[in-house]
């Protein structure tokens, strides 16, 4: 008799725990299948919200050529803007990368480096753009200008762009480095023949992560390279001196999140409400591919790089 | 190692490093590139800072007034009164509305994918994770503001009041008069925070020795009992390092937040209600305000509250590292 009744008082008891870790793995479940619902249903959204406004004549044309109007002005400066931002933050944050990861001993200097990275990461980026409007359109007098909006755009991704160099190099294992130093190359000839070479895919991955980052950014530009709605760009005009040139830095330059910004804030007229739904879903399919891009560019280098 | 060191003893027979070598010049330029960060945070600190107590110095307002909770910065419509306590305490509600809802998602999520998700589960939720990381700030404010914003104010436009037979109307929240309100911020932000709360867990609970878990079930525990009992206190300074990152992340969202919260600069006391943050008041009125005069000196004031939150926020998240470290 107590034999059978201490096991399954046991079992009453155990029976509970299995009740909660069943209903525990449904909730974990939930958590997963949440997301991607959400996901699931922005996608569709834009979908949905797309069609009929994003078509060749809608990236093509001027913001003042139809009822509805193009983007063609806010893209190109979306583009333009991230290549004059990775122009200044590649090579720096691969240069401070390789320091971190090659050079940095443990000390005070490398631990400042260290904090000052993490504080540029959890500043706020209005506040970088304000540190922007200080530095370049009141102190330099350069006004609203694509190259005060690129250079606080680097300030904020420098450190992201430090970070990921610096995983990526030390991904390249410790043998590789051995052989070459004992081979007779000097620390550099190592550095620039055998870690960088190693660490490309990685590179390469933590180029395209910060260049998505830099094309979705719209607080950091709102006071560094302005809000003005460009009318028409002249592409044969290589003035790189002359303001009204799309090639020139020292022109105020919106790009499509800030316009996205700039649109919603004037009232949402049908037409405004459309295409800001059809710039939204491009930045988004843009973003996508940046991400989509990293993975398969770094899967595909590493690939093509550790089987040569 | 005999070979290192007769590799050793060769270096110091070649002839003694020429000036190049000396020099180093590689180095040098590594070291500024790594160096210079710090050049930007000291720059950013310093014009902030100073910018920041203009308003003290040149608009002589006694600091005591950023204290009170009365905003009036126009002086053309009567006396002044820079009181910055709404928006700090709406950047507060904010982000805790938004921390509470988000946290339990964020932390069960990474469970999820830590400890119950099989491989191919792994495989799809991760990469969708990355991608909410991408989506810009801009596209959830306009997602708050065309669906959330409106749904809001469709579906609870009503007060909500529970009323007992004796003691009237216990509890009251007036129903959405727009939609736009703190309920609406905080929502936004939830969603943009949970790609960071959930990778900063991810990585705690997977830096767990697998010991721990195999050793909690040969004790006969379910799944759950170990998560609850051995998981979730050992990787406790990582999942609270997670909040205070996603923490810094909210209170410094400024556009989407600017797009549903509603503007109006009281004190929060109704999540239906519009409210104000230091974030949303910096991206509105900036443009408006001319450079140099006390209106614009308030909001530069605001931005070195907003600095020296994230400043306060990395130093905490050093000291509890240093605790695990330690334990």
């Amino acid at each position: 008799m107590s034999a059978s009744t201490t096991p399954s008082l046991h079992l009453r008891g155990s029976r509970r725990s299995i009740l909660a870790d069943r209903v525990a793995t449904v909730v974990l479940w939930g958590t997963g299948a949440f997301v991607l619902l959400l996901l699931g249903s922005i996608i569709v959204h834009f979908g949905i919200a797309a069609w009929g406004v994003v078509s060749p004549s809608f990236v093509l044309s001027d913001p003042s050529d139809t009822a509805l109007g193009g983007i063609l002005p806010i893209l190109w400066n979306s583009i333009y803007m991230l290549g004059l931002t990775m122009l200044i933050a590649v090579p720096v944050g691969i240069l401070g990368g390789i320091y971190m990861s090659e050079y940095a001993g443990d000390n005070k200097l490398t631990e400042a480096i260290r904090f000052a990275e993490e504080a540029i990461s959890s500043v706020p980026s209005i506040v970088v753009g304000l540190f922007g409007l200080i530095l370049f359109v009141d102190n330099f007098h350069m006004g609203f200008t694509a190259l005060g909006g690129a250079l606080a755009l680097t300030m904020f991704n420098l450190p992201l762009m430090t970070r990921l160099s610096e995983q990526a190099l030390r991904a390249v294992p410790q043998d590789e480095r051995s052989a070459s130093l004992a081979l007779g190359a000097t620390k550099w000839q190592t550095i620039q023949h055998v870690v960088v070479p190693l660490a490309i895919p990685g590179l390469v991955t933590s180029i395209i992560l910060t260049a998505g980052r830099v094309f979705g950014e719209a607080a950091v530009l709102l006071f560094t390279a302005g809000l003005a709605t460009p009318a028409h760009y002249d592409f044969t005009n290589f003035n790189l001196g002359d303001p009204a040139s799309p090639w020139s830095p020292l022109r105020p330059c919106t790009t499509m999140a800030v316009y996205i910004y700039k649109l919603q804030s004037e009232g949402l007229g049908i037409y405004v409400s459309k295409v800001v739904d059809g710039s939204a879903a491009i930045l988004i399919s843009m973003v996508l591919a940046f991400n989509l891009g990293a993975r398969l560019v770094g899967r595909l280098l590493t690939r093509r790089l550790t089987a040569a | 190692m005999a070979q290192l060191t007769a590799a050793n003893r060769l270096a110091s027979l070649r002839s003694a490093p020429g000036f190049r070598e000396r020099l180093d010049l590689p180095r040098r330029v590594l070291f500024l590139a790594a160096v210079s960060m710090i050049g930007i945070v000291a720059l950013l600190l310093g014009f902030i800072a100073w910018q920041g107590i203009q308003l003290f110095l040149k608009d002589g307002v006694p600091v005591g007034q950023v204290f009170s909770a009365t905003w009036q910065p126009d002086a053309t419509s009567g006396p002044t009164n820079y009181g910055l306590l709404p928006f700090i305490l709406g950047t507060i509600a904010v982000t805790a509305l938004a921390l509470l809802i988000s946290t339990p998602l964020s932390v069960g999520l990474a469970l999820f994918l830590s400890e119950v998700a099989p491989r191919w589960a792994r495989a799809i939720v991760q990469p969708a994770l990355e991608i909410f990381v991408g989506i810009p700030s801009v596209v959830w404010g306009w997602l708050g503001l065309t669906i959330l914003v409106p749904f809001l104010h469709d579906t609870f436009r009503h007060d909500f009041v529970i009323s007992l037979p004796v003691l009237g109307d216990v509890f009251r929240v007036p129903g959405f008069l727009t939609g736009f309100s703190w309920l609406a911020g905080a929502l936004v932000l939830s969603i943009m925070i949970l790609p960071t709360i959930t990778s900063v867990s991810f990585d705690a609970f997977r830096a767990i020795p697998q010991e721990l878990r195999t050793g909690s079930l040969a004790l006969g525990t379910t799944r759950w009992q170990t998560i609850r009992h051995i998981l979730i206190p050992a990787a406790l300074p990582g999942v609270l390092t997670a909040i205070v990152l996603g923490m810094t992340r909210a209170a410094g969202e400024a556009l989407a937040v600017q797009m549903v919260i509603g503007s109006q600069p009281i004190l929060p006391r109704a999540v239906t209600q519009p409210i104000e943050t230091l974030t949303a008041a910096i991206t509105l009125d900036m443009g408006n305000t001319v450079f140099g005069e006390p209106w614009q000196d308030a909001l530069w004031t605001m931005s070195l509250v907003l600095l020296i939150i994230s400043v306060a926020s990395v130093v905490l998240v050093r000291l509890i590292n240093k605790r695990r470290m330690a334990l």
